[in-house]
């Protein structure tokens, strides 16, 4: 973690000390000098030092699709490889603008992601500790004059070191109420996320088309944020996809018939209001496991290994999503 | 028992009723003191014997001798026994081990009714579990090892007056061991010179100092002239520092009445912390220990005298349960060794006499000595010392042996520096808290003492002249006593 | 004169990257920190005061050291100090406690000695820095 560019200047070391904890510091002694101009490094190298191919292997494994959304990843991470190696030529000295949005239908993966990249960034040693706090409007704005500012602080203090997670982040901004404390805990974040660079990441996620008038409105958040990420709805097949990891993960399977049926459900579900992607797969799941166990309850028969795992068409389609009126919502 | 058969025990709990009241001696096992099928109940007070029966003496009937002599039983046979409920009354022997690797020796483990015991009364205690037994005849030798004490009386006795949180809150110290030294030489300084000692450790940087063992009241210094010169020192140190600090007082006397007048003198000049020892005996100890929680002195414990019955491996008392007493009579300070220093301590046998002082609850622990798990309840724990022949160079290895609550005695590594008692103590200081914070800072502090202490020497002229002086002596003795369970490094 | 109390006052006056240390320390324990402040150093006065509430669930010393500057920059000339609490069952007391700021002037302690009865002595500390309200001491300045 020594080499990190990032922590110059941050300077926790006394001379002698090794890291209290996890990369907690480095002593200047041990940082690196700034190398010949006819030196070489290996970016490889570099790169399985960091242990990044980890996350991406996680990223891969926990979240079907998403191309774009790993795409993007997978860019930002050279980026900021090719900027440590810049560094240690001297050729770039200001730690890079990391703040974030991530964009995009509820469901989507964005906070899954959001975790994968504090990991990240704190194997890159862009972030001293990699953990996340996740918040809303709620954790951060009072109620009554004086309660903001010491709430908004309070959040930034435990996302020191880590990225904080902000949902629905135009929440905060409330157009129509021009004395709203919302206002109060967005100067604080501005401030933080200009002067606390090195400490913490902050990432603003929410659907696009109010996060993109969230940013006209705030034109001092827009420029400081670095990196807008989209994450797309899912497609059938990638719906149908997730929803098999999470079968194995649950130690279910279908049956033919009932693969199927899912499909169709997913299918009809996505055309529905209140569709969340992944969230609303999950759902459906627990869901059918629900009516499942029903079932095993009212067979008398002896039950084996495979009624246990098995779900089958009629799990699914006692769902009101195959119900005829498509008009009425479900709650998934 | 030397006339016993020595099959006895096997059958013992199967000779016939009318046999057991036949008058003359049968042995202790057929008098339903061994017991191999008891089951101790959470309200026992459990007890390890090493016994070393004399030859022809089966283990099974030493144990149960010594759970008859330690309990109800005498020589022979008496018939009163029979207008009591005995069968609760008798210690039972319900396991006999042999020592590993030692010939002839054996743990005997012993469970004896809480009703037998007077509530809150070491006396009584040790009375019956050490009183007569000791002397007995079928056995070359004895050695008690440990107890285990029902939590059910463990709450019958006070416990510590204050206990290291309140110490350590009393005095403000957070976050390190507390530094001490006891006033050198022991014997002969006027009251006058004694002080100046007192002053000079203080104020150079140790947080106690201490009288010794054997400075009660002579005549080269009268005790009541000795605690007004002290808290001169003492309180004129608090105003150069800023700092809480105490001057352990010795109010050790030949009578209660004297020790009284002389605690009651103590706490009116103002001292935080005064004296016993171990010698004054258990009530005694007791008595103190309440007269110190009502008047808000801290009480410290010198166990002198202790080496005459806990160092012998075969006879005596280990001093992991004199420290169980002391816990219980309620002393806040108790010597407990240091590993490194001048005096007795294998390392493993040391850490199971300060989780004795320490901790809440101690599981079984055969490496440290720990034959039985012990739940102190809520009991405040009580601050070990150690002392006798450390110094600042071994810094290391004292934060890694004894922890932070402990205080680090250096009397001849205070008193003997040769720029001056204060700067003694200002280089104990300086390497204790260089020590600690390395340790906070992740380093590898043990390995890398001898680079920390030389770093903090640069800024401390001190502490430079004291790593001069003593540099890295050290007493490497075999130690006459450790747990037989394991292979055990006997010293540093 | 340079009071002592705290864990560290027998070393250099800590830098920032080893307050910084010692805080991380303290949150890899679990032990939240808390930062007060006084200019009555008196060694029985126990309640500094102080800035603002102890700080739980931290993963990071940066968030802890922000305080101790925002403390610095409000009272530059009272002594500021760090500490952690440890909760747990059979501590629940400050673990690690050490100054992190002084006035730029230590005047000391004043002792009062009054004579009582046989020889004995009664002792008073008083802080100089006591002889002015308390938000006046230490050059005058909150």
């Amino acid at each position: 973690m020594s080499e990190s560019p990032a922590r110059i200047g941050f300077g926790m070391a006394s001379p002698g000390r090794n890291a209290a904890g996890k990369g907690a510091a480095e002593e200047p002694a041990e940082e690196k000098k700034t190398l010949p101009p006819d030196a070489r490094i290996s970016l490889a190298e570099e790169r399985a030092e960091t242990g990044i191919d980890e996350v991406f292997n996680s990223l891969d494994a926990e979240l079907v699709g998403l191309a774009p959304v790993k795409n993007r990843i997978r860019e930002i991470a050279a980026l900021l490889l090719v900027d440590r190696a810049r560094s240690r030529f001297g050729l770039s000295t200001s730690r890079p603008n990391l703040h974030m949005s991530f964009t995009g239908s509820p469901g989507t993966g964005k906070t899954t992601v959001a975790m994968r990249m504090a990991d990240m960034l704190h194997r890159l040693g862009y972030l001293r500790r990699g953990h996340l706090v996740s918040v809303t409007r709620d954790d951060l704005v009072g109620q009554y004059v004086g309660h903001t500012a010491p709430k908004t602080k309070e959040v930034l203090k435990r996302a020191m070191g880590g990225v904080l997670f902000i949902d629905e982040a135009y929440y905060l901004y409330r157009a129509d109420n021009e004395r709203d404390y919302g206002q109060e805990s967005i100067e604080i974040l501005l401030q933080v996320m200009e002067n606390h660079r090195e400490d913490l990441v902050v990432i603003l996620a929410g659907y696009k088309d109010r996060m993109d008038s969230f940013f006209v409105s705030n034109p001092g958040m827009s420029s400081r944020i670095a990196h807008h990420i989209d994450f797309p709805d899912y497609t059938l097949d990638e719906l149908e996809g997730i929803g098999k990891l999470m079968m194995q993960a649950e130690g279910y399977s279908f049956t033919p018939k009932a693969a199927k049926t899912f499909r169709e459900y997913l299918d009809r579900r996505k055309g529905q209001p209140r569709f969340a992607n992944a969230r609303s797969v999950r759902n459906a799941i627990e869901r059918a496991r629900l009516r499942h166990a029903s079932r095993m309850m009212t067979t008398d028969e002896a039950v084996g290994r495979d009624e246990l795992t098995t779900l089958k068409p009629e799990d699914f389609l006692g769902s009101r999503v195959f119900a005829e009126s498509t008009d009425e919502t479900t709650t998934g | 028992m030397a006339d016993n058969e020595g099959n006895g025990s096997k059958q013992g709990t199967k000779k016939k009723k009318a046999d057991r009241w036949s008058a003359g001696v049968i042995p202790y096992a057929e008098m339903g003191y061994w017991l191999p099928d008891y089951e101790p109940k959470d309200s026992d007070v459990l007890c390890a014997f090493r016994i070393t029966p004399q030859p022809g003496v089966p283990p099974e009937e030493a144990g149960a001798a010594v759970a008859g002599e330690s309990s109800t039983a005498t020589w022979t046979v008496v018939w009163t026994d029979r207008l009591t409920a005995h069968e609760t009354y008798q210690a039972k022997c319900y396991k006999v081990d042999p020592v590993p690797n030692t010939e002839g020796q054996y743990i005997a483990y012993i469970a004896y009714n809480i009703d037998l015991f007077e509530e809150g009364s070491i006396a009584n205690l040790t009375s019956s579990i050490i009183g007569n037994v000791f002397g007995f005849k079928a056995l070359k030798a004895l050695r008690l090892e440990d107890m285990r004490i029902p939590l059910h009386y463990v709450k019958t006795f006070q416990g510590p007056a204050h206990g290291i949180i309140m110490e350590r809150e009393y005095l403000d110290k957070f976050g390190r061991p507390l530094l001490g030294a006891t006033t050198k030489p022991k014997l002969g300084l006027s009251a006058r010179n004694y002080g100046r000692v007192v002053y000079e450790a203080l104020r150079g940087g140790l947080d106690f100092t201490k009288d010794d063992e054997n400075i009660n009241s002579q005549p080269f210094m009268r005790w009541r002239d000795r605690y007004l010169y002290s808290m001169e020192g003492v309180n004129k140190a608090i105003a150069a520092t800023g700092e809480v600090k105490g001057h352990y007082l010795n109010v050790t006397a030949g009578t209660m009445e004297d020790m009284y007048e002389r605690a009651t003198f103590a706490k009116e000049v103002g001292t935080v912390i005064i004296m016993i020892d171990l010698t004054i005996g258990y009530t005694a100890i007791q008595s103190m220990a309440k007269f110190a929680r009502a008047n808000s002195l801290i009480l410290h414990l010198h166990r002198a005298g202790h080496g005459t019955y806990t160092r012998q491996k075969n006879h005596g008392v280990n001093f992991r349960v004199i420290a169980k007493w002391m816990r219980l009579a309620g002393v806040d300070h108790i010597h407990a060794g240091t590993v490194v220093g001048k005096l007795e301590g294998d390392p493993n046998a040391t850490a199971g006499y300060y989780d004795t002082c320490r901790e809440m609850k101690q599981p079984i622990n055969p490496v440290k000595g720990i034959f039985f798990d012990q739940d102190w309840g809520s009991m405040p724990g009580m601050m070990p010392v150690a002392s006798g022949g450390i110094h600042a160079g071994q810094m290391g290895d004292l934060l890694h042996y004894l922890g932070e609550d402990v205080v680090l005695q250096f009397g001849g590594g205070t008193i003997g520096h040769p720029m001056g008692i204060a700067a003694g103590a200002e280089a104990n200081r300086v390497a204790l808290e260089a020590m600690i914070k390395a340790r906070n800072e992740g380093r590898d502090y043990r390995k890398e003492a001898q680079d920390i202490l030389k770093a903090a020497a640069k800024k401390c002229a001190a502490l430079d002249t004291a790593l001069a002086t003593w540099g890295d002596i050290s007493f490497n003795y075999e130690s006459t006593d450790m747990p037989d369970v394991v292979e055990t490094p006997t010293s540093v | 004169m340079r009071i002592t109390q705290g864990t560290f006052s027998f070393l250099p006056d800590l830098t920032d990257a080893e307050i910084t240390a010692q805080i991380q320390y303290a949150l890899d324990n679990k032990w939240p920190c808390s930062v007060e402040f006084t200019d009555d150093p008196h060694p029985r006065n126990v309640y500094w005061d102080m800035w603002g509430l102890p700080m739980f669930d931290l993963a990071d010393a940066a968030g802890v050291l922000a305080e101790v500057n925002a403390c610095r920059k409000a009272k530059p000339e009272h002594y500021i100090r760090l500490n952690a609490y440890n909760a747990n069952y059979g501590k629940q007391t400050v673990a690690l406690s050490f100054i992190v700021q002084r006035p730029s002037d230590e005047p000391g302690f004043r002792l009062d000695r009054q004579d009582a009865h046989d020889r004995t002595i009664h002792y008073t500390l008083h802080p100089y820095a006591a002889d002015a309200p308390p938000g006046r001491r230490y050059n005058g300045q909150q």
